[in-house]
């Protein structure tokens, strides 16, 4: 007599429910992140081989403004016609409008135009882009005239017309990238980006391990200390990046007035206006912003060092140096290595720091400002999205990275 | 490296790297407060820091000596030829400014190189000493990058713009001037609407908060607690959204709610806020969900409660500390975001804070205004942070996984 001495492999009416019940409760968050990032990344990319611009935002559509004008004893109803767009054609342009009762058309109506009844249909066919037109039919008005004129402006016309949107319609070209690769400055946003990434990156993580080492023991205002050095992450960035600007600003700036008495430098130095020290100014600005959060992490690794190990190297008389680099530093390697890692992805990501700072002028222009610049200030959102997609990717190489090393650092 | 392992060496050597910190320290702090001329004179400050080394390191330095040293230093500072240079003559500032340097030097000095032999040094001995300064030199350097920047950012706000552009160093209060120290703030809430936009921040991030723990704390349940498939790759890929940069999802979140309609309403930034501290809530929850004891759950769900109720009734009032983190943490991110709501917001009847500053920013606008509104919106999130720093902090470790 056989028995398979198996478990189970299918999975049982209760796990299945249990499965259920998750999948619900996680709905709406996958609902919600997926709405606004999985989709706008698709976005980015569709834009990306799209010559868009800012203009180009709204689909063009033909308006009709009509209202009826009342001179001496004549009476004109006008219709303005326009192409919202200034370069896109709209075929099949049409609209029909119900002249109001009280209204009675006397003159001759423009030869694309009918009427029936007090049914007034005008096919126009093509709309050329930034066509703009106004047609004066002369009527006859009945009874009161203001009344009248409320009646012809409630009357809305019926607009009919196709156009091609270039958001939705299915050309792409590669113009985008073309002019995003070629652009004069790409290699040097590209160098502002590596220099702003590599040194904000490590300078924050350097900094964060001499500040942990300051507070890694207990005395009197250690709890006091340790809340103030969060203080630059904490408070807004827009109030901290105005108040260095503000400080450092070459004409009313206390730092600039400070450097002068003190006899350090002759002129005022323009910290964010010039090259190169601009570039290095917002990088200063990145660690002294950032270093707080890898004090908190590396001081909270280095409290949950055993201290056992400590009184051991003691023993064996090892100096305070010695202990650092040959016991606390190993130990710290881990969290050292997330952070970096971390910090890394995300100094590369900032954005708000550098537009408050310098708006990317003075070679301070990294990708990130690169994609605002295009889309905003040039108004060419498809190359904004193109230098977003050049972002994408290198993002992904940074995830390779991110899941090949971190995931078996520290469990995050 | 063996030859600066002498009493007679270190300790000097030590003063004389200590002493420019200090001078340098102080009369940037009294520039700051004064607005007078202060400056550290070098060579001055490297030989007198030597000086004060060699001698408290070779005699027994008691408090009368410490006081007699210090009263001394601070005499020849006053005349002109110590480690700092007054440059507004004789004044009760600057004798103070020479005693509070004096004194720090002495004592400082004392701490770190009074128990150093006169004669050769053991290693230990040595790297003490100069640790010893590395961490005095350490607090000083560290507490001045961080106050500073707030330090001037309070006092600006009090200033008028005379006395700003007369002399950008001083910053100290003209107390005569009385309630009209206040005027920048009170041009702010009056006429540039900053109690509005104070109302739209705390509305806005309240509503974030509230949002974001509704939609993270079944979905924290879920990754933490059930069984499905993908619950290992779905608790490590949320986090993966942080990687996308934010710029990058405002194009087209600009683009879609300008064809919506939904650009410039709050209602728009109340949608998209959550989305950005989402998976950062879910993520810090589903970590402290795991830590709770599963059993107290268990006899729940065998007592006949559902699952709901048992997250209702038993996990929730277990997590009231990870919930208090979790919302004080989106509450700040809410609270200082400023990249959407500058896209996004045109109005100015619906700024929030940090919109509402971004506003100032032109030359129009004197600065102390500016900073005014930095202050605005500084000061909340400070108390909120000083008051619950215990939870802020803990959100901050647990949540520093978002830029």
């Amino acid at each position: 007599m056989t028995m398979s001495a198996q478990p189970p492999t299918d999975t049982g009416a209760l796990a299945k429910r249990e499965a259920r019940l998750a999948w619900g409760m996680l709905l709406p968050t996958i609902t919600a992140v997926s709405l606004v990032v999985a989709l706008p990344l698709l976005a980015i990319f569709w834009i990306s081989f799209k010559p868009v611009s800012l203009a180009d935002l709204r689909a063009p559509e033909m308006v009709v403004r009509e209202s009826l004008r009342l001179r001496n004893d004549t009476a004109t109803l006008d219709y303005r016609v326009n192409n919202s767009s200034r370069d896109s054609i709209i075929s099949g342009a049409a609209f029909t409008d119900t002249v109001p009762d009280s209204v009675s058309i006397t003159g001759e109506l423009p030869e694309f135009c009918r009427l029936d009844a007090q049914l007034l249909s005008c096919d126009f066919g093509d709309l050329s882009g930034g066509f703009r037109e106004r047609y004066r039919i002369d009527v006859e008005v009945s009874g009161d005239p203001a009344a009248a004129k409320t009646a012809v402006e409630d009357s809305v016309p019926v607009i009919v017309g196709d156009a091609d949107f270039v958001l939705t319609n299915l050309e792409f070209s590669l113009e985008n990238f073309v002019r995003v690769f070629n652009a004069s400055d790409f290699w040097e946003v590209l160098w502002a980006t590596s220099f702003y990434t590599v040194f904000g990156t490590i300078g924050a993580l350097v900094a964060g391990l001499f500040a942990a080492m300051l507070l890694d023991k207990s005395f009197r205002g250690q709890g006091l200390l340790r809340g103030l050095f969060l203080f630059p992450y904490v408070a807004p960035v827009i109030a901290v990046a105005f108040t260095w600007v503000t400080l450092l600003d070459p004409f009313s700036g206390s730092a600039n007035a400070l450097l002068v008495q003190m006899g350090v430098v002759d002129q005022p130095i323009n910290f964010f206006g010039e090259r190169p020290q601009a570039l290095i100014m917002v990088t200063v600005f990145e660690i002294w912003r950032y270093f707080p959060l890898s004090f908190l992490f590396i001081l909270a690794r280095m409290q949950s060092i055993d201290s056992d190990m400590y009184e051991a190297a003691d023993m064996d008389g090892a100096s305070p140096f010695q202990k650092f680099w040959f016991l606390s530093l190993p130990q710290l390697l881990g969290i050292l290595s997330v952070l970096f890692l971390l910090r890394f992805i995300w100094t590369f990501n900032k954005f708000d720091d550098i537009f408050l700072l310098t708006g990317g002028n003075a070679g301070t222009r990294t990708l990130t400002v690169s994609v605002y610049e295009q889309a905003f200030a040039v108004s060419n959102i498809g190359a904004g999205a193109a230098v977003a997609v050049v972002i994408f990717f290198c993002l992904l190489i940074f995830s390779w990275f991110f899941f090949r090393f971190i995931s078996q650092e520290e469990g995050l | 490296m063996r030859l600066l392992r002498y009493g007679y060496v270190a300790a000097p050597l030590i003063g004389a790297v200590w002493m420019p910190i200090v001078a340098t320290t102080t009369a940037i702090a009294a520039s700051f407060i004064t607005g007078d001329a202060y400056r550290p004179a070098l060579i001055p400050s490297l030989i007198w820091g030597a000086l004060l080394g060699g001698v408290i390191a070779a005699i027994n330095v008691t408090n009368v000596i410490l006081v007699i040293m210090t009263v001394f230093l601070a005499a020849v500072t006053l005349s002109g030829f110590g480690p700092m240079v007054i440059g507004a003559g004789m004044s009760f500032p600057a004798v103070v400014s020479a005693l509070v340097l004096a004194t720090a030097v002495g004592w400082s000095q004392r701490k770190y190189v009074a128990d150093l032999p006169w004669g050769g040094l053991t290693r230990h001995e040595f790297e003490e000493a100069v640790i010893r300064a590395l961490v005095g030199a350490g607090y000083v350097f560290f507490t001045a990058i961080v106050l500073i920047p707030f330090y001037v950012m309070v006092m600006t706000s009090f200033k008028s713009q005379q006395a700003l552009l007369a002399n950008p160093l001083d910053f100290s209060l003209d107390l005569s001037r009385g309630l009209d120290l206040l005027s920048s703030y009170t041009e702010l809430f009056g006429n540039f609407g900053f109690g509005g936009y104070l109302w739209v921040s705390f509305v806005v991030s309240v509503a974030t908060v509230l949002v974001t723990l509704l939609f993270s704390i079944p979905g924290a349940y879920a990754v933490a607690r059930l069984r499905f498939k993908g619950q290992a790759a779905f608790s490590r890929s949320i986090l993966l959204i942080y990687m996308v940069p934010m710029i990058v999802l405002a194009l087209p979140i600009y683009i879609a709610f300008s064809l919506t309609g939904l650009r410039n309403s709050i209602i728009g930034i109340v949608m998209i806020y959550p989305v950005t501290t989402i998976p950062v809530a879910l993520y810090m929850l589903q970590g402290y969900f795991r830590g709770l004891p599963s059993e107290v759950e268990d006899a729940g769900l065998m007592d006949g409660l559902s699952r709901l109720a048992v997250i209702w009734k038993i996990t929730l009032p277990l997590s009231l500390p990870a919930l208090a983190s979790v919302s004080l943490y989106v509450f700040m991110i809410a609270w200082n975001e400023f990249l959407l709501a500058f896209m996004l917001l045109d109005d100015p009847s619906k700024f929030t804070l940090t919109r509402g500053i971004a506003s100032l920013n032109s030359s129009e606008i004197p600065r102390q205004h500016l900073m005014a509104g930095a202050v605005i919106a500084t000061v909340p999130i400070m108390a909120i942070f000083l008051g619950l720093e215990r939870f802020m902090t803990k959100g901050l470790t647990a949540g520093s996984v978002k830029g």
